[in-house]
């Protein structure tokens, strides 16, 4: 039961992402044809305030709700990984108009055609993980 | 109030809450990143068999797939009690760039219903669309080791040069297909 909690923070994730468009095809259209500042503006006011929390979060030393710190892993340094996998995923959140969490919220919208994309998503996951030792990292 | 909230929500208000959802999330002692959990989903799956890479301890993820079932029924309230008959605001130049690669009434709806309608699964472009953008994102993310949460909220937001250059080939992947194969797509 303790994990009810997280049921009602992906609640509001999804109200978010409905309510501010950042589901919609259009909008994501509109980003990369540079036509529209309103997706600009959600991930780049989500990152500002996010380096603020972050800074706070290690300048405070706030503890987690478990008593224990709150540990950030940095990334792996390298680039072939993130250059190379960043542009296939471009690629298709361009195509769906969706990125990861939005193709769920979509399903729960009513667009039901979403789940051919939730499924699809799958077959690329288990895809990447079977040519996994193939690729650049 | 509640005329406020069914209203569309503006960028600053949806933009901080959102880092707000990351820092819940790093208070209960997670990390903020969605697509995580279709390797969870391949792994419960039985992927295991074929790939070492699905073979992890996905038990310590079900707090993740908790949080995703919450994201899909999120939309649904959202769609069922919190939407506005307006249409969208979108760019004029985007609408008639829009409606003249046949998609009629650009805005009217969330997404529009060319592409994306429950009958459009059994068209040429709608499978391209659905099937091919669902294998890029899901090939991409994992490639990548995250997506637009946790590469460019989370990873931005602590400062990580990787994420930087994950967000970067975002950009030039999003780019290419909506300048270059977007229209094509779109005649089919």
């Amino acid at each position: 039961m303790r994990k009810i909690k997280f049921l009602f923070a992906g609640l509001l994730l999804g109200i978010i992402f409905t309510k501010s468009e950042v589901v919609s095809w259009y909008r994501i259209y509109e980003m990369f044809k540079f036509k529209s500042f309103h997706m600009f503006g959600i991930i780049g006011s989500a990152i500002i305030t996010g380096i603020i929390i972050i800074q706070v979060i290690k300048k405070r030393r706030i503890k987690s709700i478990n008593g224990t710190s709150i540990l950030f892993t940095p990334k792996q340094i390298t680039w072939k990984r993130y250059l190379f996998g960043g542009t296939i995923f471009g690629l298709g959140w361009a195509m769906t108009g969706a990125c990861p969490g939005p193709i769920f919220t979509l399903v729960g919208n009513g667009y039901l055609s979403f789940l051919v994309v939730v499924f699809s998503a799958l077959i690329g996951t288990f895809l990447y993980g079977y040519f996994i030792k193939k690729l650049p990292h | 109030m509640i005329e406020l909230i069914k209203e569309p929500w503006p960028w600053y208000i949806a933009g901080p809450l959102i880092a707000l959802m990351m820092f819940l999330l790093l208070f209960f002692g997670k990390n903020f990143g969605l697509s995580s959990n279709l390797r969870t989903m391949c792994s419960i799956g039985g992927a295991g068999r074929f790939s070492e890479f699905f073979r992890f301890d996905w038990k310590s993820q079900i707090w993740n797939l908790i949080l995703l079932s919450g994201v899909v029924l999120g939309g649904f309230i959202a769609s069922e009690y919190m939407s506005s008959a307006a249409p969208m605001d979108l760019n004029s130049d985007i609408i008639i760039e829009l409606q003249s690669l046949g998609i009629k009434n650009p805005g009217e709806q969330l997404l529009p219903e060319e592409l994306f309608a429950t009958d459009a699964i059994f068209s040429l472009r709608g499978m391209i669309l659905l099937v091919g953008g669902g294998v890029l994102i899901g090939f991409g993310t994992r490639w990548a080791g995250g997506c637009t949460s946790g590469h460019a909220i989370s990873g931005l937001s602590n400062l990580q040069l990787p994420s930087l250059i994950a967000v970067i080939g975002f950009f030039i992947g999003g780019i290419t297909m909506t300048y270059f194969f977007l229209p094509i797509i779109l005649s089919l």
